[in-house]
């Protein structure tokens, strides 16, 4: 039977060391809603996430009542949009129109988030899929809820360049549209190399076209817990840090593997994944910088980091994988800057460039996430910054992302200050060195020779 | 059979079990085992109850465990007891 210092063990994790379940995201896909006018698509994916999610909230709060623990964000994903949407738009404004829909929708179910706007064009565009881009920055604008993401390369694809080129002034147009929210509706636009397709973390969630009508994914997350944790492995050697580490990625994990199951039998839908992600919010002591620190850097940025940070993901990866049946999404630590304190205050120390941000994405999930750069960094130099993401995901069979925010009217050294969850942002300093003859060169980057493996 | 695990945390004072152990019986729920610590004034408690077949709310139990807290001034909380058992048990 459980002992008293095991049920204060759980219960110190969740009233002082942050652990909570970050999100149970419910995808939905939207394959039948595809209709043959923009006003009957816009009604029955409408109709169908009513149906699917109306739910979705109150069974989170159900659940986080009975097990007394957090569960923080109730979200939805839905099928790509610039598929279901080819068959009835005809215009940006026709695919802003679903936007509204997909907004509107998650407004009604009382979620904060709704992701799929979004496009898989890893090889190549379609028409129709590039009508879809130039809509994102009016769809982020007009919308609140809504969160898109644009897939531009693979392992087995190889990268899109004329995707890249273009998501290079997707990202710009999209800060300067929401210029009077602090360029928000860029922190809500992912930039994808091999895009998981059942990961249940915004902004890049979407319900991929690999999925079933309906399922139930969870994130759950506790950097604050690791780092409680190893406070007690100070000094000790590598063995038993990884093994701290472990351990305590395994009881993390096996809480969202609980809520996971029960989100799904209460709801009826098939069970997907838990994703391992450490995610940190900007809450003190909710951070991956304080793990780095706490295994022995004075700041991430500091050199070691990489190292450290390869340790930690992998070591959160063998210890949530035995904890969960089945483990997807991204999973691994993620390293975003205006999400994370100890990050925000590594760049603000000049401990932690963007040069740097990029090398540890190699190490870790996801990608170069929530670095706000000067607003006139050129078009041109965003997608080289976007190429490089997406070429370390290429190579390394792995996912990579880039969300970047263009600080439209700001320079180094100002701060964007979204609020909430998404926290704020230092703007930090981009290479100036011209890159442009490179991205504008059109066609495919081809796929790594390691895609041959038929 | 619902398992529960119920912590009282708080400082030490006479009536607390009395008051907690009387509300469990008025409505019906079995306790199973039972720890408690006092350590430096501050009364420590855990027990695991078994709700049964009850039908009285899962959600209405834990608001009037709450409330009855707060009238003594100790922490109560209920929680299910699976929880613990998938983070401490393979």
């Amino acid at each position: 039977m459980i002992n008293i210092s095991e049920v204060t063990e759980t219960n110190e994790m969740i009233q002082h060391e942050n652990l909570d379940v970050r999100t149970i995201t419910m995808g939905i896909s939207l394959f039948d809603c595809i209709g043959d006018s923009v006003d009957v698509t816009k009604k029955k994916i409408y109709d169908k996430i009513c149906r699917k999610a109306g739910r979705l909230v109150e069974t989170g709060e159900h659940i986080s009542k009975s097990y007394g623990i957090p569960v923080v964000n109730k979200r939805i994903s839905v099928t790509p949009i610039a598929t279901i949407g080819s068959s009835s738009c005809r215009s940006e404004e026709d695919y802003v129109e679903l936007a509204k829909t997909l907004d509107s929708a998650a407004e009604n179910v009382g979620v904060n988030l709704i992701g799929g706007y979004s496009a898989n064009l890893a090889k190549g565009n379609t028409d129709k899929e590039l009508i879809f881009l130039n809509s994102i920055p009016e769809a982020l604008k007009v919308t609140g809820r809504v969160c898109s993401s644009v897939n531009v390369g693979s392992s087995r694809t190889g990268i899109n360049m004329d995707a890249v080129r273009r998501m290079g002034d997707i990202v710009i147009e999209t800060a300067r549209a929401s210029y009077g929210t602090e360029s928000l509706g860029a922190a809500k636009l992912v930039v994808f190399c091999n895009a998981p397709d059942d990961n249940p973390f915004m902004a890049g969630a979407f319900h991929g076209i690999t999925e079933g009508e309906s399922v139930i994914n969870v994130g759950v997350s506790g950097p604050g817990v690791v780092k409680k944790a190893l406070e007690a492995a100070r000094g000790a050697n590598f063995e038993v840090l990884c093994e701290t580490i472990k351990k305590t990625a395994f009881k993390i994990t096996r809480v969202g593997q609980l809520v996971a199951r029960e989100a799904a039998q209460m709801l009826g839908v098939p069970f997907g994944i838990v994703d391992l992600s450490l995610a940190p919010t900007p809450a003190v002591g909710d951070s991956v910088a304080d793990i780095l620190k706490e295994i022995g850097l004075e700041h991430p940025g500091a050199p070691g980091t990489t190292a450290a940070l390869a340790l930690l993901n992998d070591q959160v990866k063998k210890g949530g994988v035995m904890a969960s049946s089945y483990v997807g999404g991204l999973s691994g630590a993620f390293i975003p800057v205006s999400e994370d304190q100890g990050m925000i205050d590594a760049v603000e120390a000049g401990a932690l460039t963007l040069e740097k941000l990029e090398a540890m994405t190699c190490v870790c999930s996801v990608g170069l996430d929530m670095i706000a750069i000067p607003g006139d960094t050129p078009s041109e130099s965003v997608a080289g910054i976007i190429a490089d993401e997406m070429a370390i995901g290429m190579i390394n069979n792995k996912t990579t992302a880039v969300r970047l925010i263009p600080a439209i009217g700001k320079k180094v050294g100002e701060t964007l200050n979204f609020g909430g969850l998404f926290g704020y942002a230092p703007v930090m300093p981009v290479n100036t060195f011209a890159c442009d003859r490179f991205v504008n060169r059109s066609g495919r980057i081809p796929a790594p020779i390691h895609s041959f493996k038929n | 059979m619902q398992k529960v695990v119920i912590t009282v945390l708080g400082k030490d004072k006479v009536g607390i079990m009395a008051k907690v152990c009387t509300y469990l019986a008025d409505n019906g729920i079995n306790i199973l085992d039972i720890s408690q610590t006092i350590v430096s004034g501050f009364f420590n408690m855990m027990m695991i109850a078994d709700m049964g077949e009850k039908q009285k709310d899962f959600e209405k139990v834990r608001t009037e465990l709450d409330d009855l807290g707060q009238s003594i001034g100790v922490q109560v909380r209920i929680q299910r007891e699976d929880i613990f058992d998938m983070m401490h048990r393979l």
